[in-house]
């Protein structure tokens, strides 16, 4: 197969797919309880430099109370997949961040991230190579379906791919050019979930993201829930279940585990603590202060839940009255 | 409809009407954050009910009662016809089923290329915007890709700092050559001075209409290259009461945008 072009990034995580299949046959497929703190979870399974990706993002069904406590523990030099808004905010204003393989970094209606310039523009962060959402999804899909590549027909003729590890070859088949985005396969993967049971077996309502892809392709695997729930719940409704146990490390019960995000059927945005992050983020004092408030002076989620206040969590949920 | 005193509107309202009325009944469109979610939702309330919303995360169909905050947001999927994920949309969009796609950036060029990633050098830029997120995949994979833009020379460039998203590249035959699907690419940018298209063959932009008490000169003043402009230019209708009405009391009914 021909090269056409070779994006000038780095391939930050070189996948290697026979070896995730030994790591894969070596996980336990026995059901144990793998309930714990988000303490626990940061500390057993992330460390220095790993490799991470959250699902969904920012202020929707994101693992926040578990990128806090990354925060709060301080992991640092951690390489990234860039699809995020608050919880990939967090990672920035505390510096954790060393290399971003990269689609998004925003905060949507509210703009560029200012945690992100800063991280970029002081070259903090030493590496980012470009890709677009899809093809950052299809190399978690590669790594999903157990191949080293997928072919896309993303990225083509771009600065994205010029900036991107991919490759483009000439299709062995019909000559055409293709994209490959090589698969791209996870230290450790985070992502909050409406319920699960007390082994891991997660379930999502709503639209599911990347939820699928990024769980089957990340080596450890910490899942936050809104709910635990018994394991005959779960089998009821087998058909709601997206991750199964056996590719589940820790299970951490996150009531309001996306706040200020939303978590859709159950609670809304907090638009007013998302537009004080807003402004907070924009100067690094103000930063550090929000982090100091919110995430270094409290000790778990539990007391950061109580420092937002039970009513105005009440008055989030759908059905409340407001 | 004609109205004989004009109601005042701003030029976000003026953006979001333009763009609408670009939203065809029984199509399918995918939808970025911001205008074109208010767009979206006053076409439907407007003149296409069956108009088919896309969002990245999943959502297929939704019926935008409630304006999305995020692409991701229970509003994306409300009374939709499907809640997926990323996965299917954009595979849906590989495989020729999505017609509209509707972008921004920073920085758009002559052919419709667009900007979202760098201000400056790529490696030690001047301002490091969000990136590409689904913005490369929805100029790739679309039909037609409609650019909303705010006008200015700094915005209309001949040279972007970065090619982010796919337009026709650098001219006619150029994706195709690079392998992106033939018959996609650009059709409309909607501005607050302008509605432009591009020439079919040299695939330049060009002008199409003016907005509402805009000149030609205006649009050229405040364009950074040469635009196309051809014999007979259109001028836009401006954003009509009922338009304005159903955009304030409806879509945006709590000013969450405008």
């Amino acid at each position: 197969m021909e090269i056409i072009q070779t994006g000038k990034g780095k391939l930050i995580q070189p996948p290697d797919i026979n070896a995730f299949r030994e790591w894969n046959r070596r996980k336990s497929k026995v059901l144990t309880d793998k309930r714990m703190s988000e303490a626990e979870a940061v500390t057993r399974f992330i460390k220095d430099g790993d490799y991470i990706g959250t699902e969904l993002y920012g202020s929707v069904r994101a693992p926040m109370s578990l990128v806090s406590e990354i925060v709060r523990q301080g992991i640092k030099d951690l390489r990234v997949a860039g699809q995020g808004v608050l919880e990939l905010d967090l990672l920035l204003a505390a510096s954790l961040i060393k290399e971003l393989d990269f689609t998004y970094i925003g905060l949507e209606l509210y703009g560029v991230s200012n945690c992100l310039r800063r991280e970029v523009e002081s070259g903090r962060i030493k590496t980012i190579v470009e890709w677009s959402n899809a093809a950052l999804t299809w190399r978690f899909k590669a790594t999903s379906i157990g191949v080293p590549f997928i072919p896309t027909r993303s990225m083509l003729g771009t600065d994205t791919f010029n900036y991107s590890a991919a490759l483009v070859v000439e299709d062995p088949f019909t000559g055409d050019p293709v994209c490959l985005v090589p698969a791209l396969i996870l230290d450790v993967g985070l992502i909050h979930v409406h319920r699960a049971d007390q082994y891991g077996n997660a379930q999502i309502d709503g639209i599911s993201g990347f939820s699928a892809e990024l769980a089957r392709s990340s080596k450890r695997l910490l899942i936050s829930a809104e709910e635990i729930v018994d394991s005959e719940v779960i089998r009821q409704a087998p058909d709601r279940t997206i991750i199964p146990y056996y590719l589940v490390d820790a299970v951490v019960e996150a009531p309001f585990g996306s706040h200020p995000g939303e978590m859709c059927y159950q609670y809304r945005r907090d638009e007013p603590r998302i537009r004080e992050w807003v402004e907070a983020a924009k100067d690094p004092q103000t930063t550090r202060a929000y982090l100091d408030q919110y995430i270094y002076g409290v000790k778990n989620h539990q007391e950061y839940l109580s420092l937002v206040g039970a009513e105005r969590l009440e008055n989030l949920k759908f059905g409340a009255a407001t | 409809m004609k109205d004989d005193h004009q109601p005042e509107y701003k030029p976000a309202e003026l953006l979001v009407c333009t763009a609408s009325r670009l939203m065809d009944d029984n199509s399918t469109a995918f939808i970025g954050t911001g205008i074109p979610m208010l767009a979206a939702s006053l076409a439907q309330r407007m003149h296409a009910p069956n108009l088919v919303t896309v969002f990245e995360f999943g959502g297929t169909g939704a019926i935008l009662e409630e304006l999305p905050l995020a692409v991701g947001g229970q509003s994306t999927f409300n009374r939709a016809i499907a809640a997926t994920g990323i996965c299917d949309v954009m595979e849906t969009a590989q495989r020729g089923f999505i017609e509209y796609g509707f972008l921004g950036g920073a920085q758009i060029d002559p052919y419709g290329n667009l900007n979202s990633t760098v201000i400056g050098d790529f490696n030690q830029p001047k301002v490091r915007l969000p990136g590409s997120g689904g913005g490369n995949d929805v100029g790739s994979h679309c039909w037609q890709t409609i650019a909303i833009m705010r006008h200015d020379k700094r915005r209309f460039v001949e040279q972007l700092d970065f090619v982010t998203t796919p337009g026709y590249l650098n001219g006619p035959g150029a994706r195709e050559a690079a392998g992106l699907p033939p018959g996609t690419g650009p059709y409309r940018v909607v501005s607050n001075l302008a509605v432009l298209g591009y020439h079919p063959q040299t695939k330049r932009m060009m002008l199409i209409a003016t907005q509402p008490g805009i000149s030609i000169n205006q649009v050229v003043e405040n364009t950074g290259f040469e635009l196309v402009i051809p014999e007979r230019v259109e001028s836009n209708p401006p954003p009509s009461a009922e338009e304005l009405q159903i955009l304030r009391e409806e879509v945006d009914r709590d000013h969450l945008y405008i």
